[in-house]
C-alpha cells in the first residue's frame, strides 16, 4: 500500500497555501521528522516533515505551485519493499476521501422546515428547589450575621473532615472582620490556617486541593482583593468541569465581603455580584438576613460546585433572629418574598434589602404596598418567583449596590421581557450606584450609593404616584 | 550547565555517555517504548492537525519525551501530576489510552473530555492526571493546592507540578513556592527549560537563567537535569520526590530539554537556526540515546528494536483510526457539565 502525502494545513485558518519547493527528490528515502517541502501560508514559510517511512516515489504537485488546497494529494510515499509500479495513477487525482471543511468555509445547510417557523413563546422560567428552611424558625436566636456565618462554618466542620478554612488572618487573628473568631480554638491549625498575603497564590492552591478531595473555604480578606485571583476563580474553578466532560468538580467556596463598606473609596468599595454572575460554571449567593447568611453558607459548603458567596461588612454587625437547628440549610436558587405586597415588587439583595425594607415602610405610608423579594442567590436566579409577583402587581423596580450597565437589574428587566411582557403595566426601573467609580468625601459617596429615598422615587414612578 | 548566551543547544550537554548508572535491560526496553509512543504519537498529531482533522492550538511534545517518561517511571501509586497545555505526552506517561486522548484532539464523542477540552484540557482522575490547564502558571497554583491535599489526607502522594520555562516569571508561582516552603507541601516542581517561551529565549525573558535557583529566596533546594537523559531524569525525580515525599517541602528540578517542532503548529521557530535544531536532534536525541546504549552494550538487538516499533506505530495508528472514526459530541452535550447536580 502507497502512503499519499496530503497538502497539510499549517495554521487554524488555512484552506490554501504555495508548495514554494520540495526539498527531497523522486526516489530519496524518507524518515519520520525528515524536512521533505516547504509550504508557503498566508503568514509564514514553514517546512513539511514526514511521518511515515519509505521513499519519495512520486512528486504530483511540482515545487513553486500556488492555491494548493489543503488535503490535496501532494506527492505518493513506498514503503519497504514497493517500487515505482504500486503507484496507482488513478488513485493520485481522486480527492481524498473525506474532505474536512476548514474554517471559512460555506457549508450548506439543510434546514429543517421546523426551523424557520416563528420561534415560539419563551418557556416558564424553572421553579426554583425546594425548601422546608421556613419550618426551622418556631426555634430561634438573635444572632449577628458575624456570628451566624461563623456557626455556618463551624456546623460543617464538625460534619465533614474535609473542610478547612484558609485566608489572610482567618486563624490567629480571628478574622480581619471577626468572622472565623474560635476556629482556630476548635479545630486547630491543620484545618484553619492563615495564608501569606497572596490572594492569585490561594485562590489557585484551593482549586487544587478541591480537585484533591478536600471542601476549602477560602476567605478574601474583602471581594476586591479577589480581583488578584479572578483568573482562578473563572479559568480554573468554574470551567474545569466542563473541560474535562464532568470529571473534574471543584467543590469549593471563595467568601469574603463585597460592596461598599464605608469611606474607604473606589479600590475598596466594590459590587461583583453581576462580574461573577456572568459565568457559566459558578454559584453565586448574597443574602441580606444571618439566618439566610447561615442557611446558604451550609448549603454551599455542601455544594459540589465553586460558589462565590458574596457577603457585606457593614452587614456583619446586624442581627436577625436565626433557627437554632444545626439541620437549618437554605437551598442556593432560591428567592424569599421577605415583605408581601400588591402593588409594586421591588428585588434586591444584601444591604440593599435592608435599604428596600425602609423603603417599603415610607411607600406604605403613602398607600402604596410593595412586595419586596430578597433574591438571596444571585445565580442561578430564582425568576419563577419574580415572575409569579409581577403578574400579581405588573410592577417591577430593581434595587442593587453595583452599576448599572450590565448589572443584575439589568439582566432581570431582560427576564421580564422574555417571560412577562404581557403583565408589566410600566417600564422595569432600576435602582443603582451612581455610575462611576466610588468617592471618598462622605457627602458625595451618599451620592453615589443607592438611598431609600430613590427607592421609594422609582415605586412611585411605575405606579404612575407623583 | 550555563545558557547566559541564548545560543540554547550549547546548552545540553554533548554526547551521549551516561553519567548515572544504567537501568536493567527490561527496564530501558520499556522507557525506550514509553518515549517511542509520544513521539509517534506526536508526529501522527501533527500529521492530523495538517489534514485539518485537530483544530485550534496544538503543541507538541517532541523532543522531550525523557522528561515525562523518567519522572513517571520513578513514581508511587498515590502521586498526582499536572501541567499546563504541552500535555498529551505526560497523559500517555500516566497511562491514559492514546485512543482517549487522540479523539480529544480531534474533538469526538471518545476523547477523555467529550470533545470538549481538547488539547489543552485533558484530565483523568482515575489516572491521577490533573490537566491540561490552558493559562501558562495558573497549573502551578494548582498543582501546590494538590499537594496541600497529599498532606492534609497524609495519603503519601506527592503532585508533580510541570511548567516550562516561560511560566518561570509568572507572579503566581513565587506565591506557591512561598506556601509550598512554608507549610512543607508535597510538591516537585518540574521545569521543562527547553529554551524558548514561545519564541522568546530564556536569556531574552529570565533576569537570571540559571531556572533551578529560582526556588533560593524560599529555601527550596534546586537541581538542574540532562533532561535529554532519561536515566539521569529518573535518579533526580527518585531523589527529589522522596525529598518532598518524606516531609521536607517541595523540590525543583530544572530538566534542560529542547522542543523540536515550534511552539504550537503553526509556528515557523524563525526565531532559532535550522542548524540548532539540527544539532541537537542529532547529538543528543533522548530516543536515540537510549537505542544507542542499547545496541553498543548488547542489550537489545536491532530485530527487538524493530518490533517495538512495529508495535508503537500499530498502537498509534489504531487511535488515529479511532479518533476519525469516533463520532462528534451529541449535540445536547452542549449543556451537559456545567454545573454538578447538586
Amino acid at each position: 500500500m502507497t502512503i499519499q502525502i496530503l497538502m497539510p494545513a499549517l495554521s487554524p485558518t488555512m484552506t490554501h497555501g504555495t508548495l514554494a519547493k520540495w526539498l527531497k527528490a523522486e526516489g530519496e528515502s524518507i524518515a519520520p521528522g525528515d524536512a521533505i517541502a516547504e509550504v508557503e501560508t498566508d503568514k509564514a514559510t514553514m517546512e513539511v516533515e514526514a511521518v511515515d517511512e519509505g521513499t519519495l516515489g512520486k512528486i504530483l504537485v511540482a515545487g513553486g505551485t500556488e492555491g494548493v488546497p489543503v488535503n490535496t494529494p501532494i506527492a505518493v510515499l513506498l514503503e519497504e519493499g514497493e517500487d515505482a509500479s504500486a503507484i496507482d495513477t488513478g488513485a493520485q487525482a481522486a480527492p481524498p476521501d473525506e474532505s474536512p471543511t476548514m474554517p471559512g468555509e460555506e457549508v450548506p445547510v439543510d434546514t429543517p422546515a421546523a426551523a424557520r417557523e416563528p420561534a415560539p413563546a419563551c418557556p416558564a422560567p424553572e421553579a426554583p428547589p425546594p425548601s422546608d428552611e421556613d419550618r426551622f424558625f418556631a426555634e430561634t436566636q438573635r444572632l449577628t450575621v458575624r456570628e451566624a456565618l461563623r456557626d455556618a462554618m463551624a456546623e460543617e466542620m464538625r460534619r465533614d473532615p474535609t473542610v478547612f478554612v484558609m485566608g489572610e488572618e482567618v486563624a490567629e487573628y480571628q478574622g480581619a472582620y471577626k468572622v472565623t473568631q474560635g476556629l482556630l480554638a476548635e479545630f486547630g491549625p491543620k484545618r484553619v490556617i492563615d495564608t501569606p498575603i497572596t490572594e492569585h497564590g490561594f485562590a489557585g492552591l484551593g482549586v487544587g486541593a478541591a480537585f484533591g478531595g478536600l471542601r476549602p473555604v477560602v476567605e478574601f480578606m474583602t471581594m476586591n482583593f479577589a480581583m488578584q485571583a479572578i483568573d482562578h476563580l473563572i479559568n480554573s474553578a468554574a470551567k474545569t468541569l466542563y473541560m474535562s466532560g464532568g470529571q473534574m468538580g471543584c467543590p469549593i467556596v471563595y467568601r469574603g465581603p463585597n460592596g461598599a463598606a464605608a469611606r474607604v473609596a473606589a479600590q475598596h468599595s466594590q459590587e461583583y455580584a453581576s462580574w461573577y454572575a456572568h459565568c457559566p460554571g459558578l454559584k453565586v449567593v448574597s443574602p441580606w438576613s444571618a439566618a439566610d447568611f447561615k442557611g446558604l453558607l451550609k448549603a454551599a459548603i455542601r455544594d459540589p460546585n465553586p460558589v462565590m458567596f458574596l457577603e457585606n461588612e457593614i452587614l456583619y454587625g446586624q442581627s436577625f433572629d436565626v433557627p437554632t437547628d444545626p439541620d437549618f440549610v437554605v437551598p442556593i436558587g432560591r428567592a424569599k418574598i421577605v415583605r408581601p405586597g400588591t402593588d409594586v415588587t421591588i428585588v434586591s439583595h444584601s444591604l440593599t434589602t435592608g435599604k428596600t425594607m425602609m423603603a417599603a415602610e415610607t411607600l406604605a405610608e403613602a398607600g402604596i404596598e410593595a412586595e419586596v423579594i430578597d433574591l438571596r442567590t444571585i445565580r442561578p436566579m430564582d425568576t419563577a418567583t419574580i415572575v409569579a409577583s409581577v403578574k400579581k402587581t405588573n410592577r417591577l423596580v430593581t434595587a442593587e449596590e453595583g452599576w448599572p450597565f450590565a448589572g443584575i437589574g439589568s439582566e432581570i428587566a431582560a427576564q421580564m421581557m422574555e417571560h412577562a411582557f404581557d403583565y408589566l403595566d410600566a417600564p422595569v426601573a432600576r435602582v443603582c450606584a451612581a455610575d462611576v467609580p466610588m468617592p471618598y468625601a462622605a457627602n458625595l459617596e451618599q451620592l453615589a450609593l443607592p438611598q431609600p429615598g430613590a427607592i421609594v422615587e422609582a415605586a412611585k414612578a411605575v405606579c404612575y404616584r407623583a | 550547565m550555563e545558557n547566559q548566551n541564548g545560543a540554547a543547544s550549547e546548552a545540553v550537554a554533548e554526547g551521549s555517555a551516561p553519567t548515572v548508572p544504567l537501568p536493567d535491560k527490561d527496564k530501558l526496553l520499556y522507557l525506550y517504548r514509553e518515549m517511542l509512543v509520544i513521539r509517534r504519537f506526536e508526529e501522527k498529531a501533527g500529521q492530523l492537525y495538517g489534514m485539518g482533522l485537530i483544530g485550534g492550538f496544538c503543541h507538541l511534545y517532541i523532543g522531550q519525551e525523557a522528561v515525562v517518561v523518567g519522572m513517571t517511571d520513578v513514581a508511587e501509586p498515590a502521586d498526582t501530576v499536572i501541567t499546563a497545555y504541552r500535555d498529551h505526552g505526560h497523559m500517555l506517561a500516566c497511562g491514559m489510552e492514546a485512543r482517549g486522548v487522540m479523539a480529544e484532539l480531534t474533538g469526538r464523542r471518545g476523547g477523555y473530555s467529550r470533545g470538549k477540552g481538547g488539547s489543552m484540557h485533558m484530565f483523568s482522575r482515575e489516572k491521577n492526571f490533573f490537566g491540561g490547564h490552558g493559562i501558562v502558571g495558573s497549573q502551578v497554583s494548582i498543582g501546590t493546592g494538590l499537594g496541600f491535599a497529599h498532606k492534609y489526607k497524609e495519603d503519601g502522594g506527592v503532585c508533580h507540578t510541570y511548567m516550562g520555562d516561560g511560566a518561570v516569571n509568572q507572579g503566581q508561582v513565587y506565591e506557591s513556592f512561598n506556601m509550598a516552603a512554608l507549610w512543607k507541601l508535597p510538591v516537585v516542581y518540574v521545569i521543562e527549560n527547553n529554551r524558548y517561551g514561545m519564541g522568546t529565549s530564556v536569556a531574552r525573558a529570565s533576569a537570571t537563567t540559571d531556572l533551578a535557583l529560582r526556588g533560593q529566596a524560599y529555601g527550596i533546594p534546586g537541581e538542574a537535569v540532562n533532561g535529554m537523559h532519561v536515566e539521569e531524569v529518573r535518579e533526580a525525580g527518585a531523589r527529589a520526590l522522596a525529598h518532598a515525599r518524606s516531609g521536607n517541602g517541595p523540590f525543583i528540578l530544572e530538566m534542560l530539554t529542547y522542543r523540536y517542532r515550534g511552539h504550537s503548529m503553526s509556528d515557523p521557530a524563525k526565531y532559532r537556526t535550522k542548524e540548532e535544531v539540527s544539532k541537537v536532534r542529532e547529538t543528543q536525541d533522548p530516543i536515540e540515546h537510549v537505542r544507542k546504549v542499547m545496541l553498543e552494550g548488547g542489550l537489545a538487538s536491532e530485530d527487538e528494536l524493530k518490533a517495538i516499533d512495529k508495535d508503537v506505530r500499530g498502537i498509534v495508528n489504531d487511535s488515529a483510526e479511532f479518533a476519525q472514526e469516533s463520532p462528534e459530541p451529541d449535540p445536547a452535550e452542549l449543556w451537559t457539565d456545567v454545573l454538578v447536580d447538586a
